[in-house]
């Protein structure tokens, strides 16, 4: 049955007139002379055969003949061999190993048949074999071909050199292929083979593909005549364009001048490149997106032309279709979004971007799906622009409809983004009214989801705490399992530090917790909340009948949440044995010796409030860059003082010294555990690495070795040892330098300076980048004693030079002088992020600014064992994800910079190449400096 | 970077017809993004999108026929251009084969490769132009 006729019934229509069914069953057409008679009828065995063992049966007999053949004496025909290979090549694909035949294919490659060469590449692309004898052979074989100046030939051997795209076929044609790609009489089928090989190349071994003088020539294939030539070459100047932008962007304004004519041109002027009626529609969109590499044209009259090609697309989404097909509309509105992808990525032209949401208002109530799905997409993005935030709330009654009656499941997730990107003041009630409703039957894939933005909406743009409180308590009433311990925990965190929200809060709670059934996190919100202020409502509560099916989960609280939650339980424990009464509501002071009353009771201090945990962990979930830390900041400003804890008595406004932090309420976060159990590991790792250097005018040599751990021997010669101790909370850290006398003598005049370089050129209005504070040390140190000494490290803005830390002292009559590098890294300030792959990736795309990615492929100088590069990461500081990456062998990291005045995002990817004993690493930070210099640290810890 | 990480056509019944990667994975992996584009795709019905979330990637798919075409590509890429480029291949099949069905793709499948490196090389559309392409593989037919 020709499968074109038979076809869903809408858009395949196109087909239904097209005659079919009278081919045979078996063996279909096509063969003329150049079929493979045995081929065909070892494939009807194979799908004659009625079960797998058959299957296998028909297979080994084939595997054994071919053997046989290829064993035998007799020298075999080129068509013989192209029949075997194939026939291997056949087997193969159904899921069988095969482990012969290569070298038949390769001898296939120096055939002059068309039909001989094809299959032997095509065999190589496939079963790629990394066996050296053979590779330089097939190396051989692409080498006579690239320079046969048949094009046929030469476009095998670039497919298969695109195909297999190994780092030995860089090496062998990575300086052939531009040469090819330029020339005047390369036909243009070839420059199109050319151009996406050496994109191929680039990819793989971005080191090898030197393009330097090809530069100018390759921008200009984007005037070529033959637009297939375009098509191919503008994706390898895209990806060539996001690496090393400076040197491409020539290519912006012969892209902005090919899209004119493009988009000018009447719908039958491109022929063979007009498509349902548009022209040239996958050129235009790749068009497109090589401008979304640049910022804005800096020259008016490009910038004026490429408006107008803007403005000219979004005129044709109002024309009547030329089509009914929807091949038409679909290939008109690639281009429409890619458009409104620029005009969203320009962010500057307040009319088209009102305009281009006005288009996808329309497309919102578009019977196809597919419309429907990507205009919520795309205007989700243009929620956050100030021009169009505007528009984007017009169509909020469209949107809830969505949410509500879509059938798609992946639709209503993209209505719910939608909703939270549109959110603000004036609609949040709203918003966070229909969210709530949605949640009563939300799929459960997006739950968990739904119930943080609820909770960070309520939090962002609570006018008034009744509100807020009441929002967070249906939450956890309507989806109590996907209420995380960040949501309710915020809850507290901020009625604590509200007394005018306290007394509703718990009046509220202990309404709730009347109800028959209960949900757990509930309980322990109510638990937490009466234990604090029911002296408020006079009564200590009604916990004690929920409190014990929960109680076990108390102890895993945190440490001043379970304290009062083992208080509880002792309470209920009390009121079972002491107090057998059928009375509900109890008196603490009736069951309660007067010591423990007062423990219960007591008023636990206020937290200390930093940071909304809701938000770290969106953070954490999003990835860094999602919601910003200025996004959390307005909404603090907004929300009317909701997390204006921090003011509040000097007693949470006071800053606490690093080690206090260390014990603060955010032992929630698994920082401290994942950092100390990779530190122990990192002791083995690094033992390895030698001994530290002697003495230098600036010694860096230990310092490196700190990059990945805290702890350990910085400087040691025949005098003097020096250890260091350290640890890091947020943009705090604390390093313990430990001075050893190796002598029998006395140092005397021993004395330590540390100074940050740069800082006597810097300007004196300029806050240094770290504060580094230390207290003078004894000026004597005995033979064979040990100083200790204290630095305080506070990091003000992201930095690339270590501290300097200079120590002087007499041994015997001699002065002593040593200036060592302090290890202190940027990267000592990371906080892990946990974020699944999906937002991995999304942020991965949204640090997409060349200047924000730093890469460096460099040669494994330690081995490549896995444990030890997990451990290397983890001492980085970064949460390093498991199956993010598709390829497991590659390991990413992601974490966030702290630094006093703001939040740097980081993502890595290391990606080893155990063949070659080498890496590539790559890093996108939301600063463009962090990239690099974490990217000069990392590439030689490896 | 933005490219197609792999090409499918799978029957409904999750036979592969064709598989075109553009990027390393091992057998083993094949063999289980294959099992997992086919659960993700084939309980979608003709009311869904053509457009489902895959892993850290997302799958443009078009059914025809018993026959599920599906192209993996990056999540912020364009899809209505990878659906027509879709189309636009399923046509040009359809012209080589005249009236293209599933058993031409299995008895034919090394010349399927060829028409899929005419049209999409590297991870990236080659040619665009069904006139071109055709015109191509013809010459190519009647080399020997």
């Amino acid at each position: 049955r020709p499968m074109l006729s038979a076809t869903r019934p809408q858009p395949q229509r196109v087909f239904s007139g097209t005659p079919g069914g009278q081919k045979p069953a078996k063996m279909p057409a096509v063969s003329k002379g150049d079929g493979m008679r045995g081929l065909a009828v070892f494939i009807s065995d194979i799908r004659n055969c009625k079960s797998k063992e058959a299957e296998i049966k028909r297979i080994n007999k084939e595997l054994a003949n071919i053997r046989s053949k290829f064993k035998g004496d007799k020298a075999l025909d080129g068509y013989s061999k192209k029949k075997y290979v194939c026939k291997l090549l056949f087997i193969f694909l159904l899921g069988h190993d095969i482990d012969f035949g290569h070298m038949e294919a390769v001898n296939l490659l120096s055939s002059n048949k068309y039909t001989e060469k094809q299959i032997g590449y095509l065999f190589i692309s496939v079963l790629v074999n990394s066996n050296s004898e053979l590779i330089r052979l097939i190396n051989n074989a692409i080498k006579n071909d690239l320079s046969s100046r048949n094009p046929t030939f030469m476009c095998l051997a670039l497919h298969c050199i695109a195909n297999v795209g190994s780092r030995e076929m860089a090496e062998a044609f990575a300086s052939e292929i531009p040469r090819i790609l330029v020339a005047g009489d390369t036909m243009d089928s070839v420059k199109q083979s050319a151009a996406l090989c050496l994109l191929r190349l680039y990819k793989t071994s971005p080191d090898l593909v030197l393009m330097g003088e090809w530069t100018s020539r390759v921008v200009h294939l984007l005037n070529d005549q033959h637009m297939g030539v375009v098509t191919a070459a503008i994706s390898l100047i895209t990806c060539l364009s996001q690496k090393n932008p400076d040197e491409f962007k020539t290519c912006v304004s012969l892209a902005v001048s090919r899209l004119s004519r493009i988009v000018s041109s009447a719908s039958t002027d491109l022929q063979d490149y007009t498509y349902y009626f548009v022209p040239a529609p996958w050129l235009s969109c790749k068009l497109l997106r090589l401008l979304q590499c640049y910022p804005p044209p800096e020259d008016g009259a490009v910038k004026g032309r490429l408006v107008e090609c803007l403005e000219t697309i979004l005129n044709k989404a109002q024309e009547p279709p030329k089509s009914k097909k929807v091949q038409h509309s679909n290939a008109k509105n690639a281009i429409l979004f890619e458009a409104i992808s620029l005009i969203i990525h320009y962010d500057s032209e307040p009319n088209l971007l009102v305009r281009a949401c006005n288009q996808l208002g329309q497309f919102l109530q578009h019977r196809e799906t597919n419309l429907r799905y990507l205009a919520l997409e795309s205007m989700c993005t243009l929620a956050s622009s100030e021009f169009s935030h505007e528009a984007v709330k017009t169509h909020i009654e469209t949107v809830i409809n969505a949410l509500k009656t879509e059938r798609d499941v992946s639709v209503r997730q993209r209505a719910a983004d939608l909703l939270y990107a549109m959110c603000d003041r004036s609609n949040a009630k709203q918003i966070v009214a229909e969210m709530l409703s949605y949640l009563e039957t939300a799929d459960y894939s997006i739950r968990e989801e739904m119930v943080l933005k609820v909770a960070i909406l309520a939090e962002k743009y609570a006018v008034d705490y009744s509100w807020y409180v009441d929002t967070i308590l249906n939450l956890i009433r309507i989806a109590g399992d996907y209420v995380s311990e960040e949501v309710w925990y915020r809850v507290i965190q901020i009625v604590i530090n509200r007394d005018d929200v306290q007394g509703y809060a718990a009046k509220t709670v202990f309404e709730a917790l009347q109800a028959p059934a209960c949900h757990e996190n509930m309980v322990k919100v109510g638990g937490y909340i009466l234990g604090e202020f029911g002296n408020l409502i006079a009564v200590v509560t009604v916990l004690f009948c929920h409190l014990a099916p929960c109680s076990s989960t108390f102890s895993q609280r945190p440490r001043r949440l379970s304290k009062r939650c083992c208080a509880m339980s002792w309470l209920v424990h009390l009121q079972q044995t002491v107090h057998n009464s059928d009375q509900y509501y109890v008196q603490t002071s009736e069951v309660v010796s007067p010591v423990p009353q007062a423990t219960v009771l007591e008023e636990m201090p206020p937290f200390p409030e930093r940071e909304s945990s809701i938000l770290a962990k969106l953070k954490k979930k999003k990835g860094p860059g999602a919601v910003s830390v200025t996004e959390l900041e307005d909404g603090k400003r907004e929300g009317g003082e909701l997390n204006g804890g921090g003011e509040r008595g000097p007693e949470t406004a006071s800053t606490p010294s690093p080690s206090a932090d260390l014990l603060g309420i955010r032992s929630v976060a698994p920082v401290g555990a994942s950092l100390s159990s990779a530190g122990s590991l990192l002791v083995d790792v690094f033992s390895e690495a030698g001994p530290a250097a002697p003495s230098a005018a600036v010694n860096d040599d230990g310092f490196l070795r700190f990059v990945c751990k805290n702890n350990g021997v910085l400087f040691e010669n025949q005098l003097l040892q020096i250890g260091i101790k350290s640890e890091y909370r947020q943009n705090l850290g604390r390093m313990y330098l430990f001075y050893g006398n190796k002598t029998s003598v006395q140092f005397a005049s021993f004395t330590t300076t540390v100074s940050c370089p740069g800082e006597l050129q810097s300007h004196i209005l300029c806050r240094p980048q770290l504060n580094v504070q230390s207290k003078p040390v004894e000026p004597l140190v005995e033979g064979g004693a040990q100083i200790q000494q204290v630095l305080n490290i506070e990091c003000i803005t992201d930095f690339s030079e270590a501290p300097l830390l200079n120590i002087k002292f007499r041994y015997g009559g001699a002065l002593q002088n040593l200036t060592l590098k302090l290890p202190v890294t940027i990267n000592k300030f990371f906080q892990p992020t946990e974020m699944a792959s999906q937002d991995f990736f999304q942020r991965w795309k949204q640090l997409s600014q060349p200047q924000q990615e730093a890469q460096k492929i460099f040669k494994a100088s330690h081995g490549m064992d896995t444990e030890v590069i997990k451990a290397k990461l983890l001492g980085l500081g970064m949460a390093l994800l498991d199956n993010v990456d598709p390829n497991p062998e590659n390991y990413v990291c992601a974490g966030v910079i702290q630094t006093k005045g703001q939040q740097v995002g980081c993502l890595l990817r290391l990606e080893p190449n155990a063949q070659a004993q080498m890496y590539r690493l790559t890093l996108r930070c939301s600063k463009d400096l962090v990239s690099r210099r974490l990217c000069e640290l990392l590439a030689q810890q490896f | 970077f933005v490219w197609i990480r792999f090409i499918l056509i799978q029957n409904r019944a999750g036979k592969t017809r064709l598989a075109k990667w553009y990027m390393q994975f091992d057998d083993d992996e094949k063999q289980k993004l294959i099992e997992e584009v086919h659960a993700v795709v084939t309980v979608r019905d003709a009311k869904h999108t053509n457009f489902v979330e895959f892993r850290n990637f997302k799958i443009i798919y078009r059914r025809y026929a018993g026959l599920y075409f599906c192209i993996c590509v990056d999540v912020t890429d364009n899809n209505l251009a990878y659906l027509e480029a879709i189309h636009n291949f399923v046509e040009v099949l359809n012209e080589y084969f005249h009236n293209v069905c599933e058993l031409d793709l299995v008895f034919n499948f090394y010349k399927v490769y060829t028409v899929v490196d005419e049209m999409f090389l590297a991870g990236e559309i080659r040619e665009t132009s069904q006139t071109k392409v055709l015109k191509q593989l013809l010459m190519l037919q009647s080399l020997e």
